[in-house]
């Protein structure tokens, strides 16, 4: 076992999760067997390849850029539409000031 | 009792005045009402796919090149994730390991620049630049002002998704005027430059600051504070003059200090510490999967570079050597760049660089701060104040004329021709009309005449006021001393 409940509630801190002693024991062995899985894949030698975070392909510099226009998005009814609560044209969420 | 040195490094963010945001075509204009300005990408929905805005990279590589710094080939954005409800992606899309520039420097004044009224050329000194990187904006949190703030915040996304960059400095700032100077210099660049409008009341332009202080000739840094909320050159100084104190108070004390962020409280003119967990600062970065790799090649970079407009640094220096001005005027005309525009269009129009310089600065920007006024919001226009000083040098009208038909160009669209000719207020330069009056008023007055020719020469000056009564200032006042040397004699 590699992830302790040390790293689960460190994480889920993070996520701003709240979890119950029983979910913290519950998310450690699954946890370990998502990254056991990583162990797996580290199997195979890579030493030779160059690690890729992105699908980089041959391009002229510009082709993935946009001119600078701007056009109309949504307007404030529907960007407010799945918003669980809203008000005065703005989304509402319980009050936060630290970050 | 130890000396202490601060040691000081800032994190300015600018925001980029591009017509959309960074990685959508939602507009970023300023004022709009809450939640019009977004679309999928800025609000955060799913499958929502950024694309880069060209014009963003390109200003904030003009930024880099005109602050000195290496422009890399490759850099990459980066994702740092934290959770706050003005970030509805969970992530704010930034650059980490691989920024668009690095290895700048910014030059400021040192303690006799120009901001300073003095004849003496300024000491510079070097502050080195970190890095200037790319990043998008969050939305905005409104804590106060609605009937249930108590127990909510509002959350306007507009401004989610607006281009920034960030431009942090090396820890090479050793005072809070340096700190000042510093952030003054950078914000000129970025007018000159015109990718800002640099507005802090706005939030265009940003400052946080790194504080720590140690033993003067220590070499180990001291305990790292960062100071946020610095939003005004004002605050900057002062909170920084607050956190200095404060963490030689501590430690001549016997304290120690621990690394933190604080807040600088206007109100209580006193920095304060925020509650902020261990982990605060884990924000996970890593390589943003939804975007290329940004490819800067050096054509492109030449490109940009030869768009860059004269520096004020550069300006203020041709100026002197140009037009003869003194380095405290030379200061004050290029503030900015339309000011400097400004004022070397009045100088071309006048053909007198120096009596352009007095009257841009003196009338013209004393009447626009008056008025609470920018130079682009001027009523007169360069080409008219131009006229107005060359009308003066060609003696076609006094100098205490001028500033009576300036008041009247205050007013708007008028030449200063039009307003001379309108209120008859050219100046009498032709001797035969002027003799006539000259010896109308000697006439007038025999007993002052007597007592001239008795010896008593400050008659003189009665004389020349009666003068400038009967032609309501207009006479020159040249050709009336030599009017009346003539005739009293």
């Amino acid at each position: 076992m590699k992830i302790t409940e040390k790293d689960v509630r460190y994480v889920a801190d993070l996520a701003h999760l709240e979890l119950s002693a029983e979910e913290i024991a519950r998310f450690v062995p699954q946890l370990d067997e998502i990254l056991g899985y990583m162990d797996k894949l580290n199997e195979l030698d890579t030493t030779q390849v160059e690690p890729m975070a992105q699908v980089v392909y041959e391009q002229d510099e510009l082709e993935t850029l946009r001119a600078d226009q701007d056009r109309p998005g949504f307007s404030q009814e529907t960007a407010l539409a799945n918003a669980p609560d809203s008000g005065a044209g703005h989304f509402k969420v319980p009050r936060v000031i630290e970050r | 009792m130890a000396e202490w040195e601060a040691v000081i490094g800032l994190e300015v963010h600018v925001q980029l005045q591009t017509r959309s945001k960074i990685f959508c075509a939602c507009s970023t204009r300023f004022g709009d009402p809450p939640n019009t300005n977004v679309c999928p990408v800025c609000l955060g929905l799913p499958g929502a796919l950024p694309v880069l805005n060209q014009a963003a990279v390109e200003m904030a590589m003009k930024a880099a090149l005109a602050l000195n710094c290496r422009i890399n080939r490759f850099s990459r954005l980066a994702r740092k994730n934290y959770f706050y409800p003005d970030l509805p992606k969970g992530y704010q899309i930034s650059q980490y390991e691989q920024p668009l520039a690095e290895h700048g420097y910014l030059m400021v004044e040192g303690p006799a620049g120009p901001n300073r009224a003095s004849e003496t050329p300024a000491v510079q000194k070097r502050i080195g630049l970190t890095r200037v990187h790319l990043e998008d904006d969050a939305g905005k949190s409104i804590h106060d002002g609605f009937a249930d703030s108590a127990r909510n915040s509002y959350v306007d996304l507009n401004r989610s998704g607006t281009p920034l960059i960030e431009i942090v400095s090396d820890p090479d700032i050793r005072s809070p005027q340096e700190a000042y100077d510093y952030l003054t210099r950078l914000k000129e660049i970025m007018l000159f430059l015109g990718v800002s409008d640099c507005n802090m009341e706005e939030g265009s332009l940003r400052c946080d600051a790194n504080v720590s202080v140690r033993p003067r000739g220590a070499e180990r840094f001291g305990v790292k504070i960062e100071v946020k909320n610095l939003n005004s050159f004002r605050f900057l100084k002062q909170a920084l003059e607050y956190e200095i104190d404060r963490q030689i108070a501590a430690l001549e004390d016997g304290g120690t200090l621990t690394q933190e962020t604080r807040l600088w409280n206007t109100d209580e003119q006193r920095t304060l510490g925020m509650r902020t967990k261990e982990f605060a600062h884990d924000y996970r970065y890593f390589p943003e999967p939804d975007l290329m790799p940004l490819i800067v090649s050096e054509e492109w970079e030449e490109r940009v570079r030869a768009g860059l407009p004269e520096l004020p640094e550069a300006r203020r220096e041709r100026f002197r050597a140009q037009y003869g001005l003194r380095e405290y005027d030379a200061g004050v005309l290029t503030v900015s760049r339309p000011l400097a525009d400004y004022y070397e269009e009045v100088a071309g129009v006048c053909g007198d660089p120096r009596a352009a310089a007095n009257w841009v600065q003196g009338d013209l920007l004393g009447a626009l701060n008056a008025a609470g006024k920018d130079i682009t919001e001027s009523t007169v226009s360069a080409q008219h104040l131009g006229e107005l000083v060359r009308l003066i040098g060609e003696g076609a009208i006094s100098g205490k004329i001028a500033k009576t038909v300036f008041e009247k160009m205050l007013a708007g669209g008028q030449t200063p021709q039009e307003i001379i000719a309108a209120e008859g207020l050219a100046q009498i330069s032709d001797a035969s009309a002027l003799e006539k009056v000259v010896a109308e008023v000697i006439a007038a007055s025999p007993k002052q005449v007597e007592q001239f020719r008795a010896g008593k020469q400050e008659v003189l000056r009665y004389f020349v006021g009666q003068i400038m009564k009967a032609t309501r200032g207009r006479a020159n006042p040249a050709l009336v001393n030599q009017l009346l040397k003539k005739h009293l004699v």
